[in-house]
């Protein structure tokens, strides 16, 4: 019986772990190096044009063609988003947040990756009052 | 037995239709273009793909034939994937047949990126040995299980677990993934283990400011090798079958992914050339369609 629970034990506490470690902010996971990175197309009209076709192929389907989230899921206008650095939502972009239902974008081309970052930045910050289709930026602990 | 496997094909047929046409919204899947070879890409949580891979040879001394299979592929969570597999062929001056489903799970144990990234990947078939799918090769496969006839191979159904550990790396653009088989028939015969790897690369890194069909960030193209690693007791290259070959995807934008690859058979075990089709097509945030109106 001992043995079996210390088995129980050994196979939960890591699984445990790792969710409890997964209810911190991403933001507080982000490496110092990665959030003083700077984007190579920072600005550039361009890459936010090309940014905005990659966010309708692989990002609105979660966040809204207008990026103010949907069916609970974060807001990319959100006060969080927009006060973070480049560096930041290119790392949310490469690693996810599997835990919290974020996927990883690291097979899309880092470049591509950076065209997203300054498409993201070139939204306004949403101002709206939260809707049934929109999520609520306070509560986008999610992302 | 022909009636079996077109009541099982023709009613995948009109499902897939059904689902293209709900009117999901559909997009780009990131995944690779491989056909044997996993990647650490999983499905997106929510979304489900549905696709339907080919593949038909002429093998050395036995009769031409294709084979079918659908996938459903859903992504439970984003760390987690499920799919099934229904499977059939047809084999020239034979029999057309089904030849059986697999039900797999792939895992991804890391929440972050990392050189190397570890999935965890476990299946269980119900395939008969009238199966030519290709969708691994594990154990002693030879050309000579292509000889047999369909009704003598069909009756012969293998359930078996299979698990797959998939490495997979990102390195400047290029996608790099090694899978190892290990797979164990639920009767009483020894593991069968087999291999694949792959890589591949989209062909430009950065996506063009205009919507266009034909860029060539639309295509990706890659490499792919894999084969059977024997069994327990004879563990090796040797008898047993391994193929290499181009692969070449085209994503076309807001609709389906087409997939085509010739691999060429490397030892007198394998058949000469196979050559594979695939489409897919992936329908963002399937589970959005059950959610009720008032939570849309």
């Amino acid at each position: 019986m001992k043995k079996r629970l210390w088995m129980v034990s050994v196979l939960l506490i890591p699984a445990l772990t790792a969710m409890g470690a997964a209810n911190g902010k991403w933001l507080k996971k982000v490496p110092d190096a990665d959030r003083k990175r700077v984007n190579p197309y920072a600005g550039q009209p361009e890459a936010a044009a090309a940014g905005k076709i990659l966010f309708r192929d692989n990002c609105a389907k979660c966040h809204g063609a207008d990026a103010n989230g949907q069916h609970g899921r974060p807001s990319l206008r959100s006060e969080r988003i927009q006060n973070a650095t480049d560096g930041e939502i290119a790392w949310i972009l490469k690693n996810g947040d599997p835990w919290k239902g974020m996927p990883s974008w690291s097979s899309l081309p880092e470049q591509q990756r950076w065209q997203l970052v300054t498409y993201i930045r070139s939204l306004p910050l949403a101002v709206s009052a939260p809707t049934k289709t929109g999520s609520q930026p306070e509560k986008g602990e999610k992302q | 037995m022909i009636c079996q496997a077109w009541r099982v094909l023709l009613a995948a047929i009109p499902l897939t239709v059904t689902m293209l046409t709900l009117g999901a919204p559909h997009a780009f899947a990131q995944e690779p273009p491989y056909f044997v070879t996993y990647s650490q890409v999983l499905e997106e949580p929510g979304n489900l793909e549905v696709a339907q891979k080919g593949a038909t040879a002429s093998p050395k001394n036995a009769n031409a034939f294709y084979s079918s299979t659908f996938e459903f592929e859903y992504g439970a969570t984003a760390w987690w994937t499920t799919e099934v597999y229904v499977q059939g062929q047809t084999t020239k001056n034979d029999s057309t047949v089904f030849t059986g489903f697999r039900w797999e799970n792939r895992f991804r144990p890391l929440p972050t990126e990392h050189f190397i990234n570890p999935v965890l990947y476990v299946e269980y078939e119900d395939v008969n040995q009238a199966d030519k799918s290709f969708l691994e090769i594990t154990g002693n496969h030879t050309i000579s299980d292509l000889q047999v006839n369909n009704s003598q191979s069909q009756p012969l159904i293998e359930r078996s677990i299979e698990g797959k550990l998939i490495l997979s790396s990102n390195v400047h653009g290029w996608n790099i993934s090694e899978n190892f088989i290990a797979e164990k028939n639920v009767s009483n015969e020894p593991w069968e283990f087999g291999y694949a790897l792959g890589t591949s690369r989209p062909l430009a890194s950065a996506a063009s400011a205009k919507a266009c069909v034909f860029c060539r960030q639309n295509f990706s193209a890659g490499a792919e090798l894999f084969g059977g690693l024997g069994t327990r007791y004879t563990f090796g290259l040797k008898q047993t079958s391994q193929y290499a070959g181009p692969t070449v995807d085209f994503n076309i934008p807001r609709g389906p992914t087409l997939g085509f690859s010739p691999e060429f058979g490397l030892n007198d075990n394998s058949v000469g050339t196979l050559w594979r089709v695939k489409v897919s097509y992936e329908i963002q945030q399937f589970r959005d369609l059950f959610l009720r109106k008032g939570n849309r």
